[in-house]
């Protein structure tokens, strides 16, 4: 028997399928083409009209030392608060499963982070690390000058690096979580029998069966870092100090919105969405081999 | 080869308990059974004797060494699972080497233990496979490779015939019994399949939740069953249970419809009792012969060499086990006839087995009606 739906006639399933294919449309093809457009046009400021200026834009861009320092913070941002991220909810999610009273309210506990809207989480951590009155003005009390993130860039990208990494930790943790706990009980005992220690056991079972979930999350993460960063620049660090975090996504609204470049901004957006699809074709061609799928 | 001494052992959960004193001894070398319905405590008594479950009460000692409070690595027991548990990740050859591997094992010698328990186990073609790629039956033995690599002073099994098919568990039955004779570990098998534990046990431990019923070997058990339990789980088709009252002249049974004469039970008039007769003990007569209860034929079950014989005894269900060829019709009235030494006697009150004629007789003369 047919296991799948089937449609006596093609034009049911293609009905069914006409809103989801509309909204993918209209919130991701058009808009994507229309900056496709923009950045191979000088478009004006207030509207109006548009010259066609071939790859001009990307050429000015390309040559240009503040972007290429902003792809570099972009890079060390999503390596650090990827690693980061993964590896604290990694080791959360590999305590939990050894004992797992409770784990429902984990699971709840852990997620909300991850419903925090970016600007309000970074609003916090504006506030949990201001250098003159927050939890880290403790530290500057002992080390005085140690940690100002409004004067030193390393301690800025520090801050938005902890904020972006806090909440997706939740979200990493429930899916490590999940992993754990598909891992059947047996397999663990039978380590356990043949002599393995805890630690052991995790380098050995554990890990490479959670292998596809890691990978998952590498590239959700890697991906998120790149987009979902904003909010959290705008808000603790709007790109500074010394454009120390004027992320790549950052500087396309800055460039955009506020210098009024829409071209460039549009270029910009271009050469982001191409940098997130050949770091996510890395990632499959070269991490994928390694994990171990069921 | 180790002794396993257990002492008032309990086992708790937060709010029940499933194991409820357990005192045992197996000896070295020995080949012990545990067998009992699911649920009996008999899986987390081995996970105790194993390490993988916290024992609550009393003390497990291996060679007279308290274990207690050992790590499953240190007690030296290797076990095999029910559903396997081999390491999906890990080509075969790894999976019977890893503990080898965790204990510091030189990668040659390590590969040449492997070889010479896969030629045991005639896996030496699939060493490169990954457990995925087997067939049931490969996989058990995968995983009884696991657990021989390691020499280990005791193996422990837990239920691992019952995902196998029932050509493929005979077959592995075998197996086990001769890799038993070869190591001779003292072994601890745990399983619902009584004709598993008959045909595999030095000694059969029954349980029923959660306490030990009786202790034996396989023909003990069967032919002096300690309790009502034993005697109805242990034997296919069960034994026929007949509850009973002690009469000046011998029984009444079914609710006075039957009389039983019988020698003296030395036991006291009035006593409510289950008289048990296995199957195969039950001769079946013409009706109306001399002392025969009559019963009419509900089914036949024909098996082959025997066949069963499903009688209704006033409304209570009866079964036969004959290897004559008789094929009564159903619906049929037939004679049943059986010999006083065959009779067990179960206290309807306790379950235990009631010791009668005490003063037995030589020649069992047939109980009449």
């Amino acid at each position: 028997m047919e296991k799948r739906v089937t449609f006596g006639r093609w034009t049911i399933g293609i009905l069914f399928a006409v809103p989801q294919l509309f909204l993918i449309f209209t919130f991701f093809y058009w808009p994507a083409g229309q900056a496709v457009y923009w950045s191979l046009t000088l478009q004006q400021p207030w509207g109006g009209g548009n010259i066609w200026v071939g790859l001009d834009n990307f050429r000015s861009i390309l040559a240009n030392a503040d972007y290429w320092n902003s792809i570099t913070a972009s890079m060390i941002f999503a390596g650090i608060s990827t690693g980061l991220a993964m590896v604290i909810a990694l080791v959360l999610a590999a305590l939990t499963d050894r004992q797992l009273a409770g784990s429902w309210l984990y699971r709840v506990v852990l997620i909300w982070p991850y419903g925090i809207a970016a600007p309000a989480l970074a609003l916090a951590f504006r506030f949990i690390l201001a250098p003159e009155a927050g939890f880290m003005a403790v530290v500057n009390k002992f080390w005085p000058g140690l940690w100002d993130p409004g004067l030193d860039g390393a301690d800025a990208m520090a801050s938005i690096i902890i904020a972006f990494s806090w909440k997706y930790v939740g979200y990493n943790f429930i899916f490590f979580l999940a992993a754990f706990q598909a891992i059947p009980r047996s397999l663990i005992e039978a380590a356990a029998m043949d002599g393995s220690g805890v630690i052991r056991r995790f380098w050995d079972i554990q890990f490479p069966l959670i292998t596809p979930t890691i990978f998952f999350l590498l590239v959700i993460n890697i991906t998120e870092s790149f987009q979902d960063s904003f909010g959290i620049v705008d808000i603790m660090t709007a790109g500074g100090p010394a454009n120390a975090t004027n992320l790549m996504v950052y500087k396309i609204y800055s460039d955009g919105f506020k210098g009024l470049d829409y071209s460039g901004a549009a270029a910009q957006s271009i050469i982001l969405m191409l940098l997130i699809v050949a770091l996510t074709i890395v990632q499959f061609r070269f991490i994928e081999r390694r994990v171990h799928y069921r | 080869m180790a002794s396993i001494t257990i002492r008032g052992v309990k086992k708790n959960y937060v709010k029940t308990q499933v194991v409820h004193g357990v005192d045992l001894d197996f000896a070295s070398g020995e080949f012990v059974v545990i067998l009992g319905p699911s649920g009996c405590g008999k899986s987390t008594l081995l996970r105790m004797i194993a390490g993988l479950e916290e024992i609550s009460e009393g003390t497990i000692a291996i060679d007279n060494t308290v274990v207690n409070k050992l790590e499953p690595r240190e007690r030296g027991c290797a076990m095999v699972f029910q559903n396997y548990a081999l390491y999906p990740h890990m080509s075969v050859a790894q999976n019977i080497g890893y503990s080898l591997k965790v204990a510091g094992v030189p990668s040659a010698e390590r590969a040449q233990r492997i070889q010479a328990v896969a030629r045991v186990l005639e896996l030496e073609h699939l060493l490169d496979r990954k457990p995925m790629a087997l067939s049931g039956g490969q996989r058990q033995r995968v995983a009884m490779g696991r657990a021989m690599i390691r020499e280990p002073k005791v193996f422990l099994f837990d239920e691992p015939l019952s995902n196998l098919d029932a050509k493929l568990r005979v077959q592995m039955r075998s197996e086990i019994r001769k890799l038993h004779r070869r190591l001779s570990a003292t072994s601890v098998f745990v399983t619902h399949d009584q004709v598993e534990a008959m045909t595999l046990a030095d000694r059969l431990v029954v349980m029923n939740g959660g306490r030990v019923e009786q202790v034996g070997t396989p023909a003990e058990v069967y032919s002096r069953p300690a309790s009502r339990f034993v005697a109805t789980f242990v034997g296919a088709p069960a034994m026929n249970m007949l509850e009973g009252t002690v009469t000046l002249d011998g029984l009444s049974l079914l609710g006075d419809s039957r009389k039983l004469n019988v020698s003296r039970t030395g036991l006291p008039v009035g006593a409510k009792v289950a008289v048990g007769i296995r199957p195969e003990a039950v001769r079946m007569v013409a009706p109306g012969t001399p002392g025969a209860l009559a019963a009419s034929v509900d089914l036949i079950e024909e098996l082959g060499a025997g066949r069963v014989i499903y009688v209704d005894l006033d409304g209570a269900p009866f079964s036969i086990v004959t290897s004559e060829i008789v094929h009564p019709e159903p619906g049929s009235t037939v004679g049943l006839q059986f010999a006083e030494s065959d009779l067990h006697f179960f206290s309807s009150e306790t379950g235990g087995r009631l010791d009668v004629f005490k003063a037995s007789v030589p020649e069992p003369a047939p109980a009449t009606l």
